[in-house]
């Protein structure tokens, strides 16, 4: 049996396929984070189901329904939640949106449309993206 | 490459892959499902906070109702769960001749995180509560 030599070199979809092991991880890690720090803060005996997931994935003052803890400054409008919701954010976004692309690609092959295809999702993950953060840090 | 990749819908659904296979359109389904609610829950989120539009609104209400947030729990956490052990076995390829043991595995987990999530999804949804 010979051995065979990979060099996988740093092409586009190489860098992607770390990223998309690197960032899923990291969203993992980053719930995890969230969930145990909303436990830490008084989740267990002080909030619903839909308010525990809101404080582990998005704490933000107004942008849901159904929990209602008026005063989010105790504990969770700071900059270092700030900064693990923008990681969040950028890690979902971008995994989401390579995704999308990679199926995409899959289904479309190798055509003229593929640069198009190409720009048009780099547009709306650039657009999320800042959405989100807009939403983030000025709300 | 010389790979004959013309294959229909139908013609896909009948390759046997088993498991694997399942996991594989599982986790592309439920990705791009992800997509598209997590990103209509953002752009609805993002104008109901600075026009107050009722129509974004009402998609937050029903994507927030518990009898929707019973697919998300699905979704994300088949996603989440299945991306691990992708991940994991990526890291130590030499576990991947036990890639079917490890979705057996991956299924003892999922089902008990999710049922429970379920459970007190309905228990809150019957209750009244949210």
């Amino acid at each position: 049996m010979s051995v065979r030599t990979v060099q996988p070199g740093l092409s586009f979809e190489y860098i992607m396929w770390v990223f998309t092991r690197i960032s899923g991880m990291s969203l993992i890690l980053l719930s995890t984070v969230g969930i145990i720090s909303a436990f830490a803060l008084g989740a267990r005996t002080q909030v619903d189901l839909p308010t525990l997931m809101r404080w582990t994935f998005f704490p933000n003052p107004n942008h849901v329904i159904n929990s209602n803890i008026p005063d989010v400054t105790l504990g969770w409008a700071n900059a270092f939640w700030q900064v693990m919701q923008i990681l969040i954010v950028f890690f979902g976004v971008t995994h989401a949106f390579n995704g999308l692309r990679v199926v995409i690609e899959d289904f479309v092959g190798q055509s003229i449309a593929k640069p198009f295809i190409r720009g048009l999702i780099f547009l709306l993950w650039i657009f999320v993206l800042l959405i989100a953060i807009y939403v983030v840090l000025f709300s | 490459m010389g790979l004959n990749r013309r294959v229909g819908f139908f013609a896909g659904l009948r390759y046997r892959g088993g498991g694997p296979m399942w996991a594989w359109m599982l986790h592309r389904v439920t990705g791009i499902a992800m997509i598209l609610f997590v990103g209509t829950h953002i752009y609805a989120s993002f104008f109901m906070q600075q026009t107050g539009s009722d129509f974004a609104t009402t998609i937050n209400i029903v994507y927030e109702s518990w009898i929707f947030q019973v697919f998300v729990a699905f979704i994300v956490i088949f996603h989440g769960l299945n991306g691990m052990r992708i991940g994991i076995l990526d890291l130590w390829p030499r576990f991947q001749v036990f890639q079917r043991e490890a979705l057996w595995l991956q299924w003892f987990i999922f089902i008990p995180v999710y049922g429970l999530t379920v459970a007190i999804l309905i228990q809150h949804g019957l209750t009244g509560g949210f």
